[in-house]
Protein backbone atom coordinates (compact mmCIF):
# COMPACT_ATOMS: atom_id res chain seq x y z
CA UNK A 1 0.00 0.00 0.00
CA UNK A 2 1.55 3.38 -0.85
CA UNK A 3 1.75 6.30 1.36
CA UNK A 4 -0.37 8.81 2.07
CA UNK A 5 0.45 12.29 1.10
CA UNK A 6 0.00 13.41 4.45
CA UNK A 7 2.84 11.13 6.21
CA UNK A 8 1.38 12.11 9.63
CA UNK A 9 -1.76 10.32 9.38
CA UNK A 10 0.08 7.37 8.48
CA UNK A 11 2.00 8.05 11.43
CA UNK A 12 -0.91 8.18 13.59
CA UNK A 13 -2.46 4.96 11.77
CA UNK A 14 0.64 2.69 12.63
CA UNK A 15 0.45 4.19 16.26
CA UNK A 16 -3.09 2.43 16.35
CA UNK A 17 -1.66 -0.47 15.16
CA UNK A 18 1.26 -0.45 17.46
CA UNK A 19 -0.87 0.07 20.22
CA UNK A 20 -3.37 -3.26 19.07
CA UNK A 21 -0.36 -4.98 18.83
CA UNK A 22 1.38 -4.21 21.84
CA UNK A 23 -2.39 -4.85 23.54
CA UNK A 24 -2.49 -8.14 21.85
CA UNK A 25 1.07 -9.44 23.25
CA UNK A 26 -0.11 -8.38 26.48
CA UNK A 27 -3.23 -10.65 26.69
CA UNK A 28 -1.10 -13.59 25.02
CA UNK A 29 1.24 -13.32 27.65
CA UNK A 30 -1.18 -12.54 30.23
CA UNK A 31 -2.98 -16.30 29.28
CA UNK A 32 -0.15 -17.95 29.31
CA UNK A 33 0.75 -16.91 32.84
CA UNK A 34 -2.66 -17.69 34.01
CA UNK A 35 -2.06 -21.11 32.82
CA UNK A 36 0.84 -21.78 34.41
CA UNK A 37 -0.26 -20.39 37.76
CA UNK A 38 -2.69 -23.18 37.09
CA UNK A 39 -0.74 -25.88 36.66
CA UNK A 40 1.92 -24.92 39.13
CA UNK A 41 -0.19 -23.85 41.34
CA UNK A 42 1.46 -20.76 42.20
CA UNK A 43 -0.76 -18.11 43.77
CA UNK A 44 1.37 -15.22 43.72
CA UNK A 45 1.63 -15.62 39.77
CA UNK A 46 -2.26 -15.41 39.53
CA UNK A 47 -1.98 -12.67 41.58
CA UNK A 48 0.18 -11.30 39.02
CA UNK A 49 -2.16 -11.80 35.57
CA UNK A 50 -4.68 -10.31 38.22
CA UNK A 51 -3.02 -6.75 38.34
CA UNK A 52 -1.58 -7.27 34.52
CA UNK A 53 -5.49 -6.60 33.57
CA UNK A 54 -5.12 -2.46 34.23
CA UNK A 55 -2.44 -2.26 31.90
CA UNK A 56 -4.43 -3.85 29.10
CA UNK A 57 -7.19 -1.58 30.03
CA UNK A 58 -5.23 1.17 29.43
CA UNK A 59 -4.59 0.73 26.20
CA UNK A 60 -7.68 0.20 25.19
CA UNK A 61 -8.47 3.66 26.70
CA UNK A 62 -5.88 4.85 24.35
CA UNK A 63 -6.96 3.04 21.20
CA UNK A 64 -10.60 4.55 21.53
CA UNK A 65 -8.93 7.90 21.93
CA UNK A 66 -6.86 7.29 18.98
CA UNK A 67 -9.45 6.42 17.03
CA UNK A 68 -11.58 9.38 17.88
CA UNK A 69 -8.65 11.19 16.83
CA UNK A 70 -8.64 10.04 13.46
CA UNK A 71 -12.19 9.77 12.93
CA UNK A 72 -12.37 13.37 13.87
CA UNK A 73 -8.96 14.87 12.03
CA UNK A 74 -8.68 12.83 9.32
CA UNK A 75 -12.31 11.46 7.65
CA UNK A 76 -10.93 8.54 6.66
CA UNK A 77 -12.61 6.30 3.74
CA UNK A 78 -12.01 2.78 1.93
CA UNK A 79 -9.57 0.47 3.35
CA UNK A 80 -8.51 3.12 5.85
CA UNK A 81 -11.91 3.59 7.54
CA UNK A 82 -12.23 -0.18 7.74
CA UNK A 83 -8.82 -0.47 9.70
CA UNK A 84 -9.56 1.95 12.11
CA UNK A 85 -13.05 0.54 13.25
CA UNK A 86 -11.30 -3.07 12.99
CA UNK A 87 -9.33 -1.91 15.33
CA UNK A 88 -11.78 -0.34 17.37
CA UNK A 89 -13.54 -3.80 17.42
CA UNK A 90 -10.21 -5.36 17.94
CA UNK A 91 -9.54 -3.79 21.09
CA UNK A 92 -12.44 -4.85 22.79
CA UNK A 93 -12.25 -8.30 21.73
CA UNK A 94 -8.58 -7.79 23.50
CA UNK A 95 -9.59 -6.39 26.22
CA UNK A 96 -12.52 -9.30 27.01
CA UNK A 97 -9.76 -11.60 26.55
CA UNK A 98 -7.80 -9.76 29.04
CA UNK A 99 -10.86 -10.06 31.13
CA UNK A 100 -11.02 -13.88 31.01
CA UNK A 101 -7.03 -14.39 31.41
CA UNK A 102 -7.91 -12.18 35.19
CA UNK A 103 -10.77 -14.40 35.46
CA UNK A 104 -8.64 -18.18 35.43
CA UNK A 105 -6.21 -16.80 37.20
CA UNK A 106 -8.40 -16.13 40.22
CA UNK A 107 -9.84 -19.37 40.13
CA UNK A 108 -6.21 -20.54 39.71
CA UNK A 109 -5.64 -19.18 43.14
CA UNK A 110 -8.88 -20.53 44.85
CA UNK A 111 -7.80 -24.53 43.45
CA UNK A 112 -4.02 -23.89 44.41
CA UNK A 113 -5.44 -24.54 47.45
CA UNK A 114 -7.46 -27.60 47.00
CA UNK A 115 -6.51 -31.07 46.59
CA UNK A 116 -5.29 -31.19 42.74
CA UNK A 117 -7.96 -32.61 40.45
CA UNK A 118 -6.98 -34.57 37.16
CA UNK A 119 -8.76 -32.92 34.76
CA UNK A 120 -6.03 -30.01 35.36
CA UNK A 121 -4.19 -31.95 32.65
CA UNK A 122 -6.62 -30.98 29.60
CA UNK A 123 -6.45 -27.07 30.22
CA UNK A 124 -3.23 -25.87 28.86
CA UNK A 125 -3.66 -28.10 25.64
CA UNK A 126 -7.14 -26.26 25.25
CA UNK A 127 -5.11 -22.98 26.24
CA UNK A 128 -2.48 -23.60 24.01
CA UNK A 129 -4.78 -24.26 21.53
CA UNK A 130 -6.50 -20.57 22.10
CA UNK A 131 -2.82 -18.85 22.27
CA UNK A 132 -2.25 -19.90 19.27
CA UNK A 133 -5.09 -18.56 17.59
CA UNK A 134 -4.34 -15.35 19.48
CA UNK A 135 -1.05 -14.87 17.94
CA UNK A 136 -2.34 -16.41 14.65
CA UNK A 137 -4.77 -13.87 14.05
CA UNK A 138 -2.36 -10.85 15.42
CA UNK A 139 -0.26 -11.85 13.14
CA UNK A 140 -3.09 -11.89 9.98
CA UNK A 141 -3.86 -8.17 11.29
CA UNK A 142 -0.16 -7.15 10.92
CA UNK A 143 0.09 -8.84 7.55
CA UNK A 144 -3.42 -7.95 6.23
CA UNK A 145 -3.75 -11.47 5.30
CA UNK A 146 -7.35 -12.39 5.34
CA UNK A 147 -6.90 -16.73 4.43
CA UNK A 148 -4.72 -16.39 7.76
CA UNK A 149 -7.86 -15.22 9.71
CA UNK A 150 -9.29 -17.66 8.03
CA UNK A 151 -7.77 -20.50 9.60
CA UNK A 152 -7.76 -19.09 13.03
CA UNK A 153 -12.03 -18.81 12.43
CA UNK A 154 -11.68 -22.27 11.69
CA UNK A 155 -9.40 -23.48 14.80
CA UNK A 156 -12.83 -22.44 17.20
CA UNK A 157 -13.95 -25.90 16.80
CA UNK A 158 -11.41 -27.60 17.70
CA UNK A 159 -11.20 -25.44 20.95
CA UNK A 160 -15.66 -25.93 21.44
CA UNK A 161 -14.76 -29.99 20.82
CA UNK A 162 -11.97 -29.91 23.70
CA UNK A 163 -14.75 -27.91 25.60
CA UNK A 164 -17.57 -30.35 25.16
CA UNK A 165 -15.49 -33.38 26.37
CA UNK A 166 -13.94 -31.71 29.51
CA UNK A 167 -17.55 -30.48 30.32
CA UNK A 168 -18.51 -34.34 30.43
CA UNK A 169 -15.10 -35.51 32.10
CA UNK A 170 -16.17 -32.64 34.88
CA UNK A 171 -19.61 -33.66 35.22
CA UNK A 172 -18.52 -37.31 35.98
CA UNK A 173 -16.03 -36.80 38.53
CA UNK A 174 -18.94 -34.36 40.29
CA UNK A 175 -21.23 -37.37 40.37
CA UNK A 176 -18.43 -39.57 41.55
CA UNK A 177 -18.19 -37.25 44.43
CA UNK A 178 -19.35 -34.38 46.01
CA UNK A 179 -16.35 -33.21 47.38
CA UNK A 180 -15.30 -32.69 43.82
CA UNK A 181 -17.97 -30.34 43.01
CA UNK A 182 -16.27 -27.49 43.85
CA UNK A 183 -12.37 -27.54 41.97
CA UNK A 184 -14.67 -28.80 39.15
CA UNK A 185 -16.96 -26.02 38.93
CA UNK A 186 -13.71 -23.45 39.65
CA UNK A 187 -12.40 -25.94 36.28
CA UNK A 188 -15.46 -25.93 34.19
CA UNK A 189 -15.48 -21.84 34.55
CA UNK A 190 -11.82 -21.89 33.69
CA UNK A 191 -12.42 -24.10 30.86
CA UNK A 192 -15.24 -21.94 29.84
CA UNK A 193 -13.25 -18.37 29.91
CA UNK A 194 -10.91 -19.99 27.96
CA UNK A 195 -13.50 -21.70 25.03
CA UNK A 196 -15.03 -17.77 25.00
CA UNK A 197 -11.32 -16.39 24.21
CA UNK A 198 -11.85 -18.65 21.32
CA UNK A 199 -14.92 -17.06 20.45
CA UNK A 200 -13.07 -13.42 20.85
CA UNK A 201 -10.46 -14.54 18.65
CA UNK A 202 -12.81 -15.43 15.70
CA UNK A 203 -14.60 -12.18 16.25
CA UNK A 204 -11.36 -10.82 15.84
CA UNK A 205 -10.80 -13.28 12.35
CA UNK A 206 -14.13 -12.15 11.31
CA UNK A 207 -13.78 -8.64 11.62
CA UNK A 208 -10.27 -9.17 9.95
CA UNK A 209 -11.00 -10.75 6.61
CA UNK A 210 -13.41 -7.74 6.61
CA UNK A 211 -10.94 -5.31 7.00
CA UNK A 212 -8.70 -7.24 4.10
CA UNK A 213 -12.13 -7.51 1.44
CA UNK A 214 -14.30 -4.95 2.61
CA UNK A 215 -17.37 -7.99 2.29
CA UNK A 216 -18.15 -9.62 5.43
CA UNK A 217 -17.97 -13.49 6.09
CA UNK A 218 -21.19 -14.53 4.48
CA UNK A 219 -21.30 -18.14 6.48
CA UNK A 220 -22.07 -18.86 9.94
CA UNK A 221 -19.74 -19.16 12.71
CA UNK A 222 -18.43 -22.69 13.53
CA UNK A 223 -20.63 -22.88 16.41
CA UNK A 224 -19.15 -26.17 18.28
CA UNK A 225 -20.66 -25.90 22.07
CA UNK A 226 -22.88 -27.99 22.64
CA UNK A 227 -22.86 -27.96 26.45
CA UNK A 228 -26.36 -25.90 26.53
CA UNK A 229 -28.29 -28.99 25.49
CA UNK A 230 -26.17 -31.09 27.72
CA UNK A 231 -27.54 -33.56 30.22
CA UNK A 232 -26.12 -35.58 33.13
CA UNK A 233 -24.45 -38.41 31.79
CA UNK A 234 -25.63 -42.00 33.81
CA UNK A 235 -24.08 -42.84 37.21
CA UNK A 236 -21.44 -44.62 37.12
CA UNK A 237 -22.54 -48.19 38.37
CA UNK A 238 -20.13 -48.57 41.43
CA UNK A 239 -23.10 -47.81 44.05
CA UNK A 240 -25.52 -49.67 41.91
CA UNK A 241 -28.91 -49.53 43.39
CA UNK A 242 -30.18 -45.63 42.67
CA UNK A 243 -32.42 -47.11 39.75
CA UNK A 244 -35.43 -48.97 40.36
CA UNK B 1 -16.19 -27.03 6.50
CA UNK B 2 -16.28 -24.93 3.22
CA UNK B 3 -15.49 -21.05 3.63
CA UNK B 4 -16.92 -18.39 0.98
CA UNK B 5 -16.45 -14.76 0.77
CA UNK B 6 -19.75 -12.60 -0.70
CA UNK B 7 -18.69 -12.25 -3.81
CA UNK B 8 -17.21 -9.16 -4.42
CA UNK B 9 -19.30 -6.07 -6.28
CA UNK B 10 -18.39 -5.85 -10.24
CA UNK B 11 -20.21 -3.07 -11.18
CA UNK B 12 -17.78 -0.57 -12.53
CA UNK B 13 -18.02 -1.72 -16.12
CA UNK B 14 -19.34 0.98 -18.62
CA UNK B 15 -20.73 3.59 -15.68
CA UNK B 16 -23.70 1.33 -14.84
CA UNK B 17 -24.27 0.20 -11.22
CA UNK B 18 -26.49 -2.88 -10.60
CA UNK B 19 -30.00 -1.90 -10.16
CA UNK B 20 -29.59 1.74 -11.57
CA UNK B 21 -32.98 3.73 -11.77
CA UNK B 22 -33.66 4.81 -15.52
CA UNK B 23 -31.27 6.72 -17.22
CA UNK B 24 -31.51 10.52 -17.72
CA UNK B 25 -28.28 11.34 -20.11
CA UNK B 26 -26.79 8.48 -21.28
CA UNK B 27 -22.87 8.97 -22.78
CA UNK B 28 -21.29 6.67 -24.65
CA UNK B 29 -17.86 6.52 -26.47
CA UNK B 30 -17.31 10.30 -25.38
CA UNK B 31 -13.72 11.54 -26.72
CA UNK B 32 -13.22 15.50 -26.50
CA UNK B 33 -9.84 17.66 -27.98
CA UNK B 34 -8.53 20.83 -26.49
CA UNK B 35 -6.80 21.43 -30.02
CA UNK B 36 -4.05 18.61 -30.00
CA UNK B 37 -4.67 17.19 -26.50
CA UNK B 38 -7.42 14.77 -26.24
CA UNK B 39 -9.08 15.72 -22.55
CA UNK B 40 -11.36 12.76 -22.34
CA UNK B 41 -11.15 8.97 -23.63
CA UNK B 42 -14.14 6.81 -24.78
CA UNK B 43 -16.35 7.78 -22.02
CA UNK B 44 -19.15 5.48 -20.81
CA UNK B 45 -21.76 6.63 -18.28
CA UNK B 46 -25.13 7.20 -17.60
CA UNK B 47 -26.70 9.70 -15.12
CA UNK B 48 -29.51 8.15 -13.08
CA UNK B 49 -32.94 10.15 -13.19
CA UNK B 50 -33.94 12.74 -9.98
CA UNK B 51 -30.43 11.04 -8.54
CA UNK B 52 -27.25 13.38 -7.45
CA UNK B 53 -24.47 11.62 -9.56
CA UNK B 54 -21.20 13.37 -8.73
CA UNK B 55 -17.74 13.13 -10.59
CA UNK B 56 -14.64 12.70 -8.45
CA UNK B 57 -11.19 13.38 -9.61
CA UNK B 58 -7.47 15.10 -8.97
CA UNK B 59 -7.36 18.35 -11.34
CA UNK B 60 -7.19 18.26 -14.80
CA UNK B 61 -8.89 14.64 -14.99
CA UNK B 62 -11.73 15.65 -17.58
CA UNK B 63 -14.70 15.72 -14.82
CA UNK B 64 -15.87 19.41 -15.53
CA UNK B 65 -14.91 18.85 -19.22
CA UNK B 66 -16.89 15.80 -19.01
CA UNK B 67 -19.75 17.45 -17.52
CA UNK B 68 -19.78 20.43 -19.78
CA UNK B 69 -20.47 18.18 -22.41
CA UNK B 70 -24.02 17.58 -21.28
CA UNK B 71 -24.98 21.20 -22.21
CA UNK B 72 -22.61 22.04 -25.11
CA UNK B 73 -21.23 24.21 -22.34
CA UNK B 74 -17.56 23.45 -24.30
CA UNK B 75 -19.36 24.68 -27.57
CA UNK B 76 -18.49 28.45 -27.12
CA UNK B 77 -14.62 26.82 -26.80
CA UNK B 78 -13.30 27.11 -30.59
CA UNK B 79 -10.68 24.25 -30.37
CA UNK B 80 -12.71 22.17 -28.42
CA UNK B 81 -13.76 18.87 -30.79
CA UNK B 82 -16.55 16.51 -29.26
CA UNK B 83 -17.17 13.20 -30.53
CA UNK B 84 -19.42 10.22 -29.15
CA UNK B 85 -23.25 9.96 -28.08
CA UNK B 86 -24.63 11.73 -25.25
CA UNK B 87 -28.40 11.36 -25.10
CA UNK B 88 -30.90 13.05 -23.00
CA UNK B 89 -33.93 10.82 -22.80
CA UNK B 90 -32.75 8.73 -25.56
CA UNK B 91 -32.04 11.85 -28.48
CA UNK B 92 -28.74 13.37 -29.32
CA UNK B 93 -28.17 16.42 -27.93
CA UNK B 94 -24.91 16.69 -30.82
CA UNK B 95 -28.01 16.45 -33.35
CA UNK B 96 -27.46 19.11 -36.03
CA UNK B 97 -31.67 20.40 -35.73
CA UNK B 98 -31.14 20.64 -32.06
CA UNK B 99 -31.76 24.69 -30.31
CA UNK B 100 -28.84 24.78 -27.78
CA UNK B 101 -30.45 27.18 -25.71
CA UNK B 102 -33.62 24.77 -25.76
CA UNK B 103 -31.38 22.25 -24.56
CA UNK B 104 -29.56 24.47 -21.86
CA UNK B 105 -32.94 25.22 -20.88
CA UNK B 106 -33.94 21.26 -20.30
CA UNK B 107 -30.34 20.90 -18.54
CA UNK B 108 -29.49 23.91 -16.44
CA UNK B 109 -25.74 24.80 -15.10
CA UNK B 110 -24.80 26.23 -11.54
CA UNK B 111 -20.56 27.41 -11.79
CA UNK B 112 -18.14 27.84 -9.27
CA UNK B 113 -18.36 31.36 -8.31
CA UNK B 114 -21.35 32.76 -7.91
CA UNK B 115 -22.50 34.88 -10.93
CA UNK B 116 -25.43 36.56 -10.19
CA UNK B 117 -26.45 39.35 -12.70
CA UNK B 118 -26.32 42.95 -11.99
CA UNK B 119 -29.68 43.05 -11.39
CA UNK B 120 -32.18 42.86 -8.61
CA UNK B 121 -33.04 39.43 -6.58
CA UNK B 122 -36.38 39.36 -8.10
CA UNK B 123 -34.86 39.96 -12.02
CA UNK B 124 -32.20 37.48 -11.75
CA UNK B 125 -34.66 34.72 -11.08
CA UNK B 126 -37.34 36.51 -13.17
CA UNK B 127 -34.87 36.66 -16.30
CA UNK B 128 -34.99 33.01 -17.40
CA UNK B 129 -38.99 32.75 -17.31
CA UNK B 130 -39.36 35.81 -18.90
CA UNK B 131 -37.15 35.18 -22.08
CA UNK B 132 -38.75 31.67 -22.52
CA UNK B 133 -42.39 32.80 -22.14
CA UNK B 134 -42.90 30.38 -19.07
CA UNK B 135 -45.33 33.14 -17.33
CA UNK B 136 -48.64 34.53 -18.76
CA UNK B 137 -48.59 37.23 -16.89
CA UNK B 138 -47.08 38.90 -13.64
CA UNK B 139 -48.94 37.32 -11.12
CA UNK B 140 -47.50 33.80 -13.01
CA UNK B 141 -44.18 35.02 -13.01
CA UNK B 142 -44.22 36.34 -9.37
CA UNK B 143 -45.35 32.93 -8.03
CA UNK B 144 -42.08 31.31 -10.28
CA UNK B 145 -39.69 33.77 -8.44
CA UNK B 146 -41.16 32.88 -5.44
CA UNK B 147 -41.56 29.19 -5.44
CA UNK B 148 -38.10 29.12 -7.08
CA UNK B 149 -36.17 31.30 -3.79
CA UNK B 150 -38.44 29.34 -1.43
CA UNK B 151 -37.43 25.81 -2.84
CA UNK B 152 -33.73 27.08 -2.61
CA UNK B 153 -34.09 28.65 0.98
CA UNK B 154 -33.72 32.49 -0.06
CA UNK B 155 -37.32 33.06 0.15
CA UNK B 156 -37.82 33.75 3.97
CA UNK B 157 -34.53 35.50 4.00
CA UNK B 158 -34.59 38.05 1.75
CA UNK B 159 -38.47 38.56 1.00
CA UNK B 160 -38.62 41.98 1.82
CA UNK B 161 -35.47 42.51 -0.51
CA UNK B 162 -36.59 41.47 -3.85
CA UNK B 163 -35.46 45.08 -5.53
CA UNK B 164 -32.47 44.77 -4.21
CA UNK B 165 -29.28 43.52 -6.23
CA UNK B 166 -28.47 40.35 -5.90
CA UNK B 167 -24.82 41.34 -5.62
CA UNK B 168 -25.87 42.17 -2.17
CA UNK B 169 -26.39 38.80 -0.91
CA UNK B 170 -23.23 37.15 0.76
CA UNK B 171 -21.19 34.69 -1.51
CA UNK B 172 -23.38 31.44 -0.29
CA UNK B 173 -26.53 33.67 -0.82
CA UNK B 174 -25.83 34.03 -3.50
CA UNK B 175 -25.36 30.95 -4.91
CA UNK B 176 -28.75 30.00 -4.03
CA UNK B 177 -29.62 32.89 -5.93
CA UNK B 178 -27.46 31.45 -8.67
CA UNK B 179 -29.25 27.95 -7.73
CA UNK B 180 -33.04 29.76 -7.87
CA UNK B 181 -32.07 31.32 -11.33
CA UNK B 182 -31.55 27.58 -12.50
CA UNK B 183 -34.66 26.01 -11.10
CA UNK B 184 -36.99 28.84 -12.03
CA UNK B 185 -37.38 27.68 -15.93
CA UNK B 186 -37.76 24.16 -14.95
CA UNK B 187 -34.89 22.51 -16.09
CA UNK B 188 -34.89 18.82 -15.91
CA UNK B 189 -31.46 18.22 -14.97
CA UNK B 190 -28.95 20.32 -13.63
CA UNK B 191 -25.56 19.90 -13.85
CA UNK B 192 -23.21 21.85 -10.81
CA UNK B 193 -19.56 23.05 -11.18
CA UNK B 194 -17.91 22.74 -8.15
CA UNK B 195 -20.90 24.85 -6.15
CA UNK B 196 -19.05 24.80 -3.05
CA UNK B 197 -15.92 25.57 -3.12
CA UNK B 198 -16.04 29.26 -2.46
CA UNK B 199 -18.46 28.96 0.46
CA UNK B 200 -18.09 29.06 3.74
CA UNK B 201 -19.03 25.33 5.91
CA UNK B 202 -22.29 26.53 7.25
CA UNK B 203 -23.32 27.93 3.22
CA UNK B 204 -21.86 25.12 2.15
CA UNK B 205 -24.41 22.79 4.29
CA UNK B 206 -27.31 24.88 2.72
CA UNK B 207 -26.43 24.11 -0.55
CA UNK B 208 -25.57 20.43 0.16
CA UNK B 209 -29.23 20.43 1.67
CA UNK B 210 -30.62 22.14 -1.00
CA UNK B 211 -29.37 19.68 -3.47
CA UNK B 212 -30.61 16.42 -1.34
CA UNK B 213 -34.14 18.14 -1.54
CA UNK B 214 -33.70 19.03 -5.44
CA UNK B 215 -33.26 15.29 -6.45
CA UNK B 216 -37.01 14.97 -5.67
CA UNK B 217 -37.65 16.90 -9.08
CA UNK B 218 -34.33 17.00 -10.64
CA UNK B 219 -31.53 14.69 -12.20
CA UNK B 220 -28.48 16.30 -10.67
CA UNK B 221 -24.72 15.91 -12.18
CA UNK B 222 -22.38 17.64 -9.45
CA UNK B 223 -18.85 18.14 -9.91
CA UNK B 224 -16.78 18.81 -6.76
CA UNK B 225 -12.76 18.27 -5.01
CA UNK B 226 -14.16 18.08 -1.94
CA UNK B 227 -14.59 14.07 -1.51
CA UNK B 228 -16.62 14.22 1.65
CA UNK B 229 -19.11 16.35 -0.19
CA UNK B 230 -19.58 13.90 -3.28
CA UNK B 231 -19.78 10.72 -0.42
CA UNK B 232 -22.67 13.04 1.43
CA UNK B 233 -25.03 14.25 -1.88
CA UNK B 234 -24.71 11.51 -4.20
CA UNK B 235 -25.84 8.07 -5.10
CA UNK B 236 -23.64 7.90 -7.76
CA UNK B 237 -20.44 8.54 -7.99
CA UNK B 238 -17.59 8.30 -11.00
CA UNK B 239 -13.74 8.93 -10.52
CA UNK B 240 -12.04 10.56 -13.32
CA UNK B 241 -7.94 9.91 -13.86
CA UNK B 242 -6.28 11.13 -17.06
CA UNK B 243 -9.50 11.88 -19.33
CA UNK B 244 -10.53 7.81 -18.19
CA UNK B 245 -13.39 7.05 -16.18
CA UNK B 246 -11.81 4.44 -13.90
CA UNK B 247 -14.40 3.32 -11.84
CA UNK B 248 -18.45 4.18 -11.46
CA UNK B 249 -21.14 2.97 -9.40
CA UNK B 250 -22.84 3.28 -5.49
CA UNK B 251 -21.26 6.26 -3.58
CA UNK B 252 -21.38 4.42 -0.22
CA UNK B 253 -19.38 1.19 -2.03
CA UNK B 254 -16.49 3.35 -4.14
CA UNK B 255 -15.94 5.25 -0.29
CA UNK B 256 -16.14 1.91 1.53
CA UNK B 257 -14.40 -0.64 -0.95
CA UNK B 258 -13.55 0.65 -4.57
CA UNK B 259 -12.65 -2.20 -7.14
CA UNK B 260 -10.04 -0.43 -8.61
CA UNK B 261 -7.04 0.58 -6.56
CA UNK B 262 -6.33 4.02 -8.07
CA UNK B 263 -9.59 5.00 -6.93
CA UNK B 264 -8.99 3.79 -3.31
CA UNK B 265 -5.33 5.79 -3.77
CA UNK B 266 -7.20 8.64 -4.31
CA UNK B 267 -9.95 8.71 -1.87
CA UNK B 268 -7.43 8.01 0.93
CA UNK B 269 -5.06 10.56 -0.01
CA UNK B 270 -1.82 7.93 -1.23
CA UNK B 271 -2.58 9.49 -4.27
CA UNK B 272 1.14 9.74 -6.12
Amino acid sequence: MPEHTVTSYDDELNQMTGTILRMGGMVEQQLADAITALVTRDPELAARVIADDQPVDRLEHEIDHLVMRLLALRQPMAVDLRLITASLKISSDLERIGDYAANVAKRASVLSQVEPMRPVAVIPRMSQTVQGMIKDVLDAYMARDAEMALAVWRRDEEVDEIYNSLFRELLTYMMEDPRHITPCTHLLFIAKNIERMGDHATNIAETIAFLVTGTPLDEARPKGDTTPFATAPELPAVSGSEEA
Amino acid sequence: MTMTMASAATETAGGVARNMPPSKMEVSGLDVYYGANQALYDVDMNVAEKRVSALIGPSGCGKSTFIRCLNRMNDIIESCKVSGNVLLDGSDIYARELDVVQLRARVGMVFQKPNPFPKSIYDNVAYGPRIHGLAENAGELDEIVENSLRRAGLFDEEADRMNEPGTSLSGGQQQRLCIARAIAISPEVILMDEPCSALDPIATAKVEELIDELKEDFTIAIVTHNMQQAARVSQYTAFFHLGKLVEFGDTERIFTNPDEKRTQDYITGRFG
